[in-house]
């Protein structure tokens, strides 16, 4: 029968990760999210304790570990700091798998290893200034020259790109047409400081204020033949199967942040006095955080249950894009609730609630927003055009 | 440099921690059982000292069958074995008998260079344990450090009082004592976490160690604890309203405490 209690290793994991986050995220982040800088020092120490690691074989420099054990990490940092989880999910599930997964030996060779460590962060160069999840309006190219690439284009709100450690960009370009006339996408890894990649300055966002995002532009930006990952003209399917375990990788990160909404406001009422009463007495309170627990229980079993096809190597695509979008919901929701229940407080940046407010929005667009999860549910119920 | 850590597992000292009504003993129930924090640092000093000088890590605990959660964490962060003493005999040990069953326990280990405990756990608070221990095995002791260095066959270490600080030399094999100024513990990592699933544990009861039940427990204890009661609630204090000479006030006050 169905079970979803952690196995010994993964709950070990999950109280290391949950006490690092509230021993050395939580005292600081507040701070680095004030000044919107990216926290240098905490990312090397989730190096140093093999996060970035997780999924990866121990000959890459890796944890030995597996994706659902990077999602219970990414939910135990998210239950504290969304900004240090989307690093964490961006530098393994964005910079590191597509290179684990298509690359060549040599490439796995020259970057997994620091990749694994922390000591670089990969980014994943998709979304453009006027394409998202639709490939077909890709317009970044890249044309090969005798043994090199030149790559043309510019990308938009790419994670992890621009940081100091940033190593490289794995940049989907097209690169020719489809005998069926479709354009050809293919996948190009461009270290960082290649002449003619130019990184501009940081998004000022609405939330995720400590982590790095930046807008990338490619110009005549030469790189070897040898930096195509994966197979030419295989990029765009490469790219859809990185972004569904993305898609699982964001749902943990969701039910981190819900679930963080619950502690912080069980702490709160418990304390709060209104009308001669602790707040938490009141039924319209406790209706709403009975509200919350439910959300946040009902996407932690859906991201469980994608991980776990995912793990068995059973088709998940329908399952990912369920978890992704009621997690995300949840998040949101609990988010703007546990917002209301702090009150004034809660629109103060000092308390986490309000991070968690602001950071909750872009849970419901990145990788896919919940309109295009809902079309994948639909595709994959055998509705279409 | 074979080293043997001593470590505890308590009761968190973030929940609420109690004496059971029977016997004053810890209410293990009632509050969540971790590894100790100092003991943290205390394996996290052997593992550097194993990095930089070679030999095998072993952790030695005593306590009740679930301590293995806390033995578990001291191999998950990298010590190679351990040695875990649980016998129900055990049950209201003091510290000489904790002191006398730890000085047997590594008596069963081979070659060892040094012994590191944390100064004092966060429960008992005795601070006894690591001296005691020395004398039962006739070695040096060098307690309160918050630096140790070994050089050859010498331990050489910085020990601070509130009196200031002392360094001190000693030869191997020794026992040290650290502070928590000693060093920032390593976070297990999931390689780590995985490998200490197959990391040997002896578990060994009293009679293993050839000691009488009647030496240790509440029975072999040297005191027993005939009351406990709970700490009376903080009283509101005596509030200065600063007219002008607030500063004397409170100096006379501190005076009358005999506080200054």
């Amino acid at each position: 029968m169905l079970d979803f209690r952690l196995d010994e290793e993964y709950e070990s994991l999950r109280k290391t990760v949950q006490e690092f986050a509230q021993e050395e995220v939580a005292p600081v982040i507040g701070d680095f999210y004030e000044r919107n800088e990216f926290p240098y020092e905490i990312v090397a120490k989730m190096g140093r304790m093999g996060l970035f690691g997780l999924p990866f074989p121990e000959e890459y420099g890796g944890m030995g570990g597996d994706y659902f054990a990077l999602c219970l990490a990414l939910e135990e940092l998210a239950r504290v700091d969304s900004s240090v989880a989307i690093t964490l999910e961006a530098g393994v599930s964005l910079g590191a798998v597509p290179l684990f997964r298509f690359g060549s030996e040599e490439q796995k060779r020259e970057w997994l290893p620091r990749l694994c460590a922390g000591e670089q962060l990969g980014a994943f160069g998709l979304t453009e200034p006027g394409s998202g999840s639709d490939a077909s309006g890709l317009r970044t190219t890249a044309r090969l020259d005798g043994d090199e690439w030149v790559v043309n284009g510019t990308k938009a709100f790419i994670t992890n790109s621009g940081t100091d450690i940033t190593g490289l960009v794995t940049v989907a370009a097209v690169t020719g047409q489809r005998e069926d006339g479709r354009k050809e996408i293919s996948a190009i890894l461009v270290p960082s400081g290649t002449p003619g990649f130019t990184v501009s300055k940081k998004y000022s966002k609405v939330g995720w204020n400590a982590s790095d995002t930046r807008e990338l532009s490619f110009e005549d930006c030469r790189v070897p033949a040898a930096n195509l990952v994966g197979q030419r003209g295989r990029g765009y399917a490469q790219f859809l199967q990185t972004l569904d375990e993305g898609r699982v990788a964001i749902a943990a990160l969701g039910v981190g942040l819900a679930q963080g909404c619950i502690d912080e406001c069980l702490r709160y009422v418990g304390e709060r006095e209104a009308f001669g009463h602790k707040i938490g007495e009141y039924q319209a309170i406790q209706f709403k955080i009975a509200d919350m627990e439910v959300r946040t229980h009902l996407a932690r079993l859906a991201y469980y249950e994608a991980a776990g096809r995912m793990l068995r190597g059973e088709p998940f695509k329908r399952e990912a894009a369920i978890a992704k979008l009621v997690s995300s919901e949840a998040a949101m929701d609990n988010a703007r609730e546990a917002t209301q229940i702090f009150g004034g407080y809660g629109f103060m940046n000092e308390y986490p609630v309000g991070r968690f407010y602001r950071d909750a929005k872009i849970l419901e667009i990145g990788e896919g927003t919940s309109e295009v999860q809902r079309m994948l549910i639909a595709r994959e119920l055998g509705l279409g055009r | 440099m074979n080293i043997v850590v001593l470590v505890k597992q308590v009761p968190d000292t973030w929940s609420e921690r109690k004496l059971t009504d029977a016997d004053h003993t810890l209410d293990r129930e009632s509050a969540d059982a971790v590894l100790d924090e100092i003991n943290e640092r205390a394996v996290e000093e052997a593992l550097k000292l194993q990095e930089a000088h070679g030999g095998e890590v072993t952790v030695l605990a005593m306590g009740p069958d679930r301590a293995t959660e806390a033995i578990r964490k001291a191999l998950s962060m990298g010590a190679d074995k351990a040695i875990h003493v649980s016998d129900a005999a055990l049950h209201g040990s003091d510290v000489l008998a904790t002191a006398k069953v730890l000085a047997k326990a590594i008596g069963t280990v081979e070659g060892v260079d040094l012994v590191i405990a944390g100064n004092e756990a966060t429960d008992g608070r005795a601070g006894a344990i690591p001296a005691i221990l020395a004398e039962l095995l006739g070695l040096p002791q060098v307690t309160q450090v918050r630096k140790v260095e070994i050089d050859g066959t010498t331990v050489k270490a910085e020990r601070e009082t509130e009196e200031g600080v002392a360094f001190l030399e000693a030869t191997l094999p020794a026992v040290v004592s650290v502070t928590e100024k000693i060093n920032e513990p390593r976070y297990p990592s999931f390689k780590g976490i995985m490998a200490a699933k197959k990391k040997k544990v002896d578990t060994l009861s009293v009679a293993d160690l050839g000691l009488d039940p009647a030496e240790v427990g509440l029975t072999g204890a040297w005191s027993s604890v005939l009351e406990a009661a709970p700490k009376p609630p903080r009283s509101a204090g005596q509030r200065v309203e600063d007219d002008g000479n607030g500063g004397a006030q409170i100096a006379e006050y501190l005076v009358g405490q005999k506080l200054i």
